[in-house]
């Protein structure tokens, strides 16, 4: 304890916490710098703001464009989730519970999507798509951006399931319940924090995909398309207004998956 | 004789239990397998198939006798490296702070780290263009405080591009740099400190090789992205830094120039995957797993 007390007051620790508090500034000032502009009274991107109003606010209520585009991310983002989790799901199942030969390569494999640049691979589905003639569906969209997805969800399953005790589904099946029951009633209620982060990690990396989107959105723009567009052609802030949304959305997703864990946790540390 | 018939049959069903486990572990991944195959590794076998179609090297050729795509290249290589570098030396203080403060302070920077790094790439950018444009808040504050007399441009030039790399790569840095830290026992710091080792002594000889496996894999993670970036480089480089992935988007979508696009997209893919290798071999023969478990 004193000891501690003393490295804190030493020259270096200082220097130490100067340096990180200046990065943390780095790293939160774009964050907030989005807000004021977003309630900006001025007609077109001004610091500071002239004065406070909800007009950009309105503008993104008010414009169908604005709206269908935050519609189809939310569509796209959910069925990407719901498809990365019924692949992943199995796919870390399949990793953690037996051996078999190929397991390690398929392991290794299995997060070669993050390492390809994200313009490749666009570029390589976009023109697979446009045989298919799945440009501008949005089921197209959410299909690639499952590529996308899959590595983050199985690496955190696939954690999630070494750290679980396979004895405790053992025991289950003998007591007399079936496989389904065991791993439905035992397993999942154990693993589900890691359920849920891989669940609100395959939502952000739909979400805020922008390339792929580009290539296979076409007229149908998803929410970062609409963005990209509005920044690169225009000057007033409705894209501050929309930021700022958008920060307070994951931020309260993050607060919901937080509690989530916390619930589901419990059980775990009796 | 009848014992042995015995366990040999069950060692023989144990064998075959085993057997039938491992076959229905492989079945689970079967989807998964099927689904990267077709929609991963079929449409990049196809893109480079497009990259040599007639049976032609000339779209590889192009690449690199045009002086112009060859400096692309090697100026995103350049700004790769520069964005890592910089991720590097920022973001050991911020993870060696993380690692050593109070469990009170570690939480709330861990909050400060995670926040942008869920935030989306396109709002930090957008910020970032209000923060540097020439009416952005950076002159406003110069000018205002008499600094200087006309506003600087700071907006689409490369340093905005590495600043807003830095700051969408940092928290890729600071997760293993993280945990690389945090695993080495305090302890050997401060015996090095009673036997009189100094500050950067025991940086050097203590912290930088136990934390070695945790600099390399972030500086992996941080390079490899960052030479396929897009959506930075395009919106702060307002068309004066082109990086090499705004190339292949303009080769598709502009001029439908599918073999040329393939070639260059082969190359990026290339230099790319050699990088991984180079430092991926590099750590695994400089640093023994086991190193770096201090506790």
């Amino acid at each position: 304890m004193a000891a501690r007390r003393r490295a804190r007051r030493n020259p270096g620790r200082i220097l130490l916490r100067t340096v990180a508090g200046a990065v943390f500034v780095f790293l939160m000032l774009p964050l907030v710098v989005v807000f004021p502009i977003s309630f900006s009274a001025g007609s077109y991107l001004r610091f500071p703001p002239p004065g406070f109003s909800l007009q950009w606010y309105e503008r993104y209520w008010n414009d169908p464009i604005w709206i269908d585009a935050t519609i189809r991310s939310l569509q796209v983002g959910a069925a990407t989730t719901v498809l990365a989790l019924l692949i992943g799901i199995p796919l870390a199942f399949g990793l953690t519970r037996a051996r078999f030969p190929a397991r390690t390569a398929i392991e290794q494999s299995m997060s070669a999507p993050m390492i390809v640049p994200h313009i490749v691979l666009s570029i390589a589905i976009y023109g697979l798509f446009s045989h298919l003639g799945l440009i501008g569906e949005w089921y197209g969209i959410a299909i690639a951006h499952t590529v996308l997805a899959l590595p983050f969800v199985v690496i955190v399953l696939v954690a999630g399931l070494r750290n679980f005790d396979v004895n405790l589904e053992l025991a289950a099946r003998g007591m007399g319940a079936s496989r389904l029951t065991a791993i439905r009633r035992v397993t999942l209620p154990m693993v589900a924090p890691s359920v849920y982060s891989a669940a609100f990690l395959a939502f952000i990396t739909s979400f805020d995909e922008l390339v792929v989107a580009m290539f296979l959105s076409g007229a149908n723009m998803t929410l970062p398309k609409k963005m990209f567009d509005n920044i690169l052609t225009e000057i007033e802030p409705t894209v501050a207004a929309v930021s700022a949304l958008k920060i307070m959305f994951i931020g309260l997703l993050l607060l919901l998956s937080l509690r989530f864990r916390k619930g589901s946790d419990t059980p775990m540390t009796h | 004789m009848t014992a042995g018939t015995a366990s040999a049959g069950r060692s023989l069903r144990v064998a075959a239990t085993e057997r039938r486990a491992a076959f229905g572990a492989f079945l689970l991944t079967a989807p998964g397998l099927v689904f990267l195959g077709l929609l991963f590794a079929m449409p990049l076998i196809q893109l480079f198939a497009l990259s040599v179609e007639g049976g032609t090297t000339e779209w590889y050729a192009k690449v690199f006798a045009d002086g112009l795509y060859t400096t692309i290249f090697i100026r995103t290589f350049e700004i790769a490296l520069f964005v890592t570098v910089t991720a590097l030396l920022i973001g050991y203080p911020v993870a060696f702070f993380l690692a050593t403060t109070t469990p009170t302070w570690r939480a709330i920077g861990f909050a400060l780290v995670m926040l942008p790094f869920w935030t989306s790439v396109l709002v930090r950018t957008y910020a970032w263009m209000i923060i540097l444009g020439r009416n952005g808040i950076v002159n406003r504050f110069l000018i205002d405080y008499g600094f200087i007399e006309r506003p600087m441009t700071l907006l689409n030039t490369r340093f905005a591009v590495v600043l807003g790399m830095v700051h969408v790569m940092l928290p890729f840095m600071i997760l293993p740099l993280y945990s690389a830290i945090v695993r080495v026992d305090p302890d050997l710091a401060r015996a090095a400190r009673g036997m009189g080792a100094s500050r950067f002594q025991i940086f050097r000889r203590i912290y930088l090789p136990l934390t070695l496996h945790g600099i390399v894999a972030g500086v992996t993670l941080v390079f490899v992205v960052s030479l396929g970036f897009y959506i930075t480089p395009a919106l702060l480089g307002g068309g004066k830094v082109t990086m090499i992935a705004m190339v292949i988007e303009q080769q598709v979508r502009e001029f439908l120039a599918w073999n040329f696009a393939g070639a260059l997209s082969v190359v990026l893919l290339a230099i790319t995957l050699v990088v991984f290798w180079l430092l991926n071999h590099w750590v695994a023969r400089r640093v023994p797993p086991a190193t770096g478990q201090g506790r």
